[in-house]
């Protein structure tokens, strides 16, 4: 099952609390988070409000302030906090051995199925 | 090195019985066969492979061993005389090499055969090791087993330099023993904080000063490069940025990976781990797996806690009594002696959760516990662990806590003991003389005192009698003692920096000073903070208040940075980037406008425009050409013109006496002098200036922060100026003679703003607050204040007027410019 996951290196790519950003030929670009806790998110780089890049806002918890009007973003649901009204769609994450997968059928935008591991 | 026991016999016992084989004779392996012999002690005839060569031992022990407060055979856990009463075959120092699924036998590295008819994996996991060059040197150790440990004691034996890599829980108990055994340690952790997967930034930073004060150098955010030789062995490691820490011996402890090898090869199915149900039972029904080397629902675990309720499902299992195995909270607790520190649980902070957290700086005490809908769901406690096995409890229950919210923090004593769960009955409890605030050994009568005699806000005991005001640790017991005394009639005293804090901006800049914080993470603790890691308000004000405090010794903080700053370039609606080259004094050649004029065609600006600034913005850069444009524009000499900081952006010039039949001085000039002296400087908000060559005022300076409007007889200094939504007028400051004066009063009213401003407040709104004359008595009233403020501007500047367009483009910060890969759909296998 291992072929469904996507390895995009290594999990010191990202310093916690920062975000990095991962083209998709033909797709939604994706930005993957490290929370200062050390955990890994990635969502669509789009703010549900006005399409900001959420890779480039403040982390705080596991939520980004998008960096055009400080909505918050929940980086576990991709939905909007605080009585803003969006969602941006997640793609499915894990980190192994120290490098971070992304679920292939998700980065390319297919609706994530669910994994049996 | 089998076990001596009589083969006859032993065959006679077990005749007729089902042949269990286990492979791993460590933690799990022994104790899901002692879980099987409770409850059916017949039915299986039982041999054990171990590639160890000796019995059953407590692993986890192995870090007091190391430390030399136990004994080997003080950890064993199952001697030989276990096996020989229990019929137990133990196969020690001698792998399992093949599974034969299809025949249902095992062969071992020394070529014996073993039938059986069920199987459990117990192989547990492998270190895991970096592959950088180095790795293999001898000197180079793991820390898993017994033989680690030794070779870890032979080195200490000759005393020397020890590098651990990894400052996670293993390598902080491998470098606590080997700093005990008289090493010189260093910790390199490639995280900025220790343990990151177990604790947040608060508790990591009270663990590291700990560790320091014990003697251990500990790198944070260093990333190995290299493990260095010399004679054949390993003489040091070399980090990525260049430094070089000598080593006798290196200890690797980055992490551990189930140990899958011979699952896979025996044909299970294996991902992280052997993937087993929720009876332990791979994707062969014959054959089961345990402890760390399984992957249960996804999750592979570290510790033990889980390893011993996975063992009860498998024994249930094994014994046609099935129960399930449902997955496992876990805790973790550092074993290293005088350090208290507990986690467990979710405190990621996520939505809808809410963060209570207490502070003690004199004990050096830090506790979180997270709750969400009522429940506990994570805590994390650092200095006093007394009751993480309560809250791990209230946590694994799911109990609602809302009854005893309000005391929760205080623990379990405090939660559960009636009226003291009212905090303010606790207060009005104490006797007069109790001490309320230590810091300032101010009594309850004290306090209450003062608050009779008018003090009706904690700021106003603050200044009155002093309870609080040092390190705000009794914050609440005023607040207890404000809200007995006076009821309703509290006030609410001035605003606080943010929700995080009892303190005022003016305090925190105060305190900063007067205790010597250095570090957003000290501030938060000495200062109390009531949040574990602040908010995006104050994180930017402190980096900022610090870098202030400590120029050239702070590290500038780039996560307390919003983007514009973080990037050096202004963010623009469509997410691309506007860049604005500094233009002294307004000032522009031929060459610069043709290297500006190239540099939008090459990186497509979709506009230029001419700001009101004096210079020119080039619109819709992408953020991964950034770099690119401005090493084009440093060719030409430029540098960043800091038009996105809280910062000096400006300063705009008149043409002046060279040119303008009205000028009465050089207002370029000065102009230029002006910014060459000013650039690059941060502070509490954007700064501007002008200069004009006499009172027509072309240059709108009495509308700036500092303006400059000649005379015949010198220059006129204005300040606190501002356009925008409130437009304000300048007020005159003063009146000097000389270009020198007129440029050491502009460095010292920078520097006093700098110095007292609150963060984001424009000089307009700070000359507002605290009044003109405070600001010319501040600067005037001694002889020298003016040369002492330039002074410490001047210092200040001396780290700061570097270049940030140069360093990036020179390759700094590299992640924060390009993308971390590209996905062509076609081909996924090429993530660049
Ligand atoms: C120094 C140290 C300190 C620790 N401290 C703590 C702590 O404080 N708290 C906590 O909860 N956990 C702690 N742990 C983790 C804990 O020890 C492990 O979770 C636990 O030992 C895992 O048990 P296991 O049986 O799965 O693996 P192990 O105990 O590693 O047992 C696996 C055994 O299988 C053997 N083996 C592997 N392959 C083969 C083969 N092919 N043939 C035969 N034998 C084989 C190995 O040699 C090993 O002896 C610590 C670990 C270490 C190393
Ligand atoms: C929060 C409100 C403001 C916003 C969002 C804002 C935004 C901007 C932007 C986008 C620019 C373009 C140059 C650049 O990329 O930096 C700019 C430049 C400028 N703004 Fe504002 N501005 C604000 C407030 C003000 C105020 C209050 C004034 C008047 C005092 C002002 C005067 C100027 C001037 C003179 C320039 C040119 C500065 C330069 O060349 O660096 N702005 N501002
Ligand atoms: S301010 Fe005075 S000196 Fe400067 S350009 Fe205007 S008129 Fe000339
Ligand atoms: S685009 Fe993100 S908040 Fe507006």
């Amino acid at each position: 099952m291992i072929g469904n996951w996507l390895d995009i290196g290594p999990v010191y790519q990202i310093e916690p609390g920062m975000a990095r950003t991962l083209p998709v030929e033909g797709g939604e670009e994706i930005a993957v988070f490290h929370t200062m806790t050390g955990d890994f998110y990635a969502l669509v780089n789009k703010c549900p409000h006005k399409q900001g890049p959420l890779s480039q806002g403040i982390v705080h918890g596991a939520v980004v302030a998008c960096p055009l009007h400080n909505w918050n973003i929940s980086l576990k649901t991709g939905e909007a906090l605080g009585g803003d009204e969006g969602c941006v769609p997640t793609i499915p994450l894990k980190v192994d051995a120290g490098r971070i997968y992304l679920l292939r059928s998700a980065v390319l935008g297919e609706k994530p199925k669910p994994e049996a591991a | 090195m089998n076990a001596p026991v009589s083969f006859d016999q032993e065959s006679a016992r077990k005749a007729g019985r089902e042949r269990l084989v286990v492979i791993g004779n460590g933690m799990a392996g022994c104790r899901a066969v002692e879980e099987l012999l409770e409850r059916d002690p017949d039915r299986y005839s039982v041999t054990i492979f171990g590639a160890e060569p000796r019995v059953n031992y407590n692993r986890i022990m192995l870090s007091p061993v190391l430390a030399g407060e136990k004994t080997f055979e003080e950890i064993v856990i199952n001697g030989q005389d276990w096996y020989e009463d229990n019929a137990i075959t133990l196969v020690s120092g001698d792998p399992v090499e093949h599974v034969d699924c299809a025949n249902r036998s095992v062969i071992s590295a020394s070529g014996r055969v073993e039938p059986y008819d069920r199987l459990i994996f117990a192989t547990g996991s492998d270190p895991f090791i970096i592959p950088v060059p180095g790795k293999d040197l001898p000197g180079v150790v793991t820390f898993r087993d017994l033989d680690d440990v030794d070779r870890m004691l032979c080195a200490a034996e000759k005393g020397g330099d020890a590098v651990v890599i990894g400052g996670g829980l293993l390598g902080l108990e491998a470098a606590h023993g080997l700093s005990l055994r008289g090493m010189n340690v260093t910790v390199i952790h490639l995280m900025p904080t220790l343990m990151e997967r177990q604790l947040d930034e608060a508790a990591g930073w009270l663990l590291k000063e700990e560790l320091e004060r014990r003697g251990q150098t500990i790198l944070i955010s260093a990333d190995t490069e290299a493990i260095l030789e010399k004679d054949g062995h390993v003489a040091g490691v070399r980090l990525k940025d260049g430094r070089e820490i000598p080593a006798d011996i290196v200890v690797m402890a980055v992490g551990i990976r189930p140990n899958v090898a011979l699952a896979k090869a025996a044909g299970m199915e294996v991902e992280r781990g052997i993937v087993v149900d929720d009876h332990m039972v791979t994707s062969d029904p014959a054959v089961l797996a345990v402890g760390e080397c399984v992957q249960h629902r996804g999750a592979c675990y570290g510790l033990v806690a889980p390893l011993w309720e996975m063992c009860r499902a498998l024994a249930d299992g094994l014994t046609d009594r099935p129960s399930g195995y449902q997955g496992s909270v876990t805790s973790t607790k550092l074993k290293v002696s005088g350090i208290d520190l507990f986690s467990a649980g979710d405190f990621s902070g996520s939505d809808g959760s809410e963060d209570i957290v207490m502070r003690d700086a004199a004990r050096g005490v830090y506790k979180r516990v997270v709750v969400q809908d009522s429940k506990v769901i994570g805590a994390v406690l650092y200095g006093d662990t007394a009751d993480g096995n309560w809250y791990f409890d209230l946590l694994k229950k799911g109990e609602d806590i809302s009854d005893i919210r309000e005391a929760l923090i205080f623990g379990q004593a405090y939660a559960s003991g009636g009226a003291l769960a009212d905090p303010n009955a606790a207060v009005a409890a104490l006797s007069d003389d109790a001490e309320i605030c230590g810091c300032n050994g101010v009594s309850k009568g004290k306090v209450v005192a003062c608050i009779d005699a008018g003090a009706h806000s904690v700021d106003a005991v603050r200044s009155t009698c002093k309870a609080s005001a040092s390190c705000g640790s009794c914050t609440n017991l005023v607040e207890g003692l404000l809200a007995i005394t006076l009821g309703e009639d509290v006030e609410s005293g001035p605003k606080t920096m943010c929700k995080c804090t009892s303190f005022t901006h003016s305090d925190v800049r105060r305190l900063i000073l007067e205790k010597e914080l250095k570090e957003i993470p000290q501030v938060m603790q000495e200062l109390h903070w009531t949040t574990p890691d602040g908010c995006s308000s104050c994180r930017p004000a402190l980096n900022y208040y610090l870098l202030c405090a400590w120029p050239g010794e702070y590290v500038d903080d780039q996560k307390s940075r919003f983007v514009n700053e973080r990037l050096h370039a202004n963010i623009q609606k469509d997410g691309t980037y506007s860049v604005v080259p500094r233009m002294w004094g307004g000032l522009t050649n031929p060459k610069e406008l043709r290297a500006i004029a190239d540099a939008a065609e090459k990186y497509q600006a979709r506009t230029v425009k001419v700001t009101g600034g004096q210079r020119i913005d080039l619109f819709g850069i992408r953020k991964e050409d950034l770099p690119a444009i401005w090493a084009d524009l440093n060719a030409a000499g430029m540098v960043s013109g800091h038009a996105y900081g809280k910062a000096l952006r400006t300063v705009k010039t008149c043409v002046g006496s060279e040119w303008c039949r009205f000028g009465t001085q050089d207002s370029t000039g000065l102009g230029v002098k002006i910014e060459r002296m000013t650039w690059g400087s941060w502070m509490p908000h954007k700064f501007k200036i002008a200069v004009s060559g006499c009172p027509r005022n072309c240059a709108e300076a009495t509308i700036k922060d500092f303006g400059v409007v000649c005379v015949d007889s010198g220059y006129e200094l204005h300040v606190g100026g501002n356009g925008g939504i409130k437009v304000r007028a300048t007020d005159l400051l003063c009146k000097v003679e000389t270009e020198e004066e007129a440029l050491t009063t502009c460095a010292a009213f920078i520097q006093l703003y700098r110095e007292e401003a609150h963060y984001l407040e424009r000089t307009a709104p700070w000359v507002e607050r605290v009044g003109l004359d405070y600001v010319k008595s501040r600067m005037f009233d001694e002889a020298d204040a003016v040369a002492k403020l330039a002074a410490r501007f001047r210092i200040s500047q001396k780290y700061s007027q570097i270049d940030p367009w140069a360093q990036r483009a020179g390759g700094d910060r590299k992640d924060l410019h390009t993308h971390i890969g590209e996905v062509r759909p076609l081909q996924m296998e090429d993530v660049l």
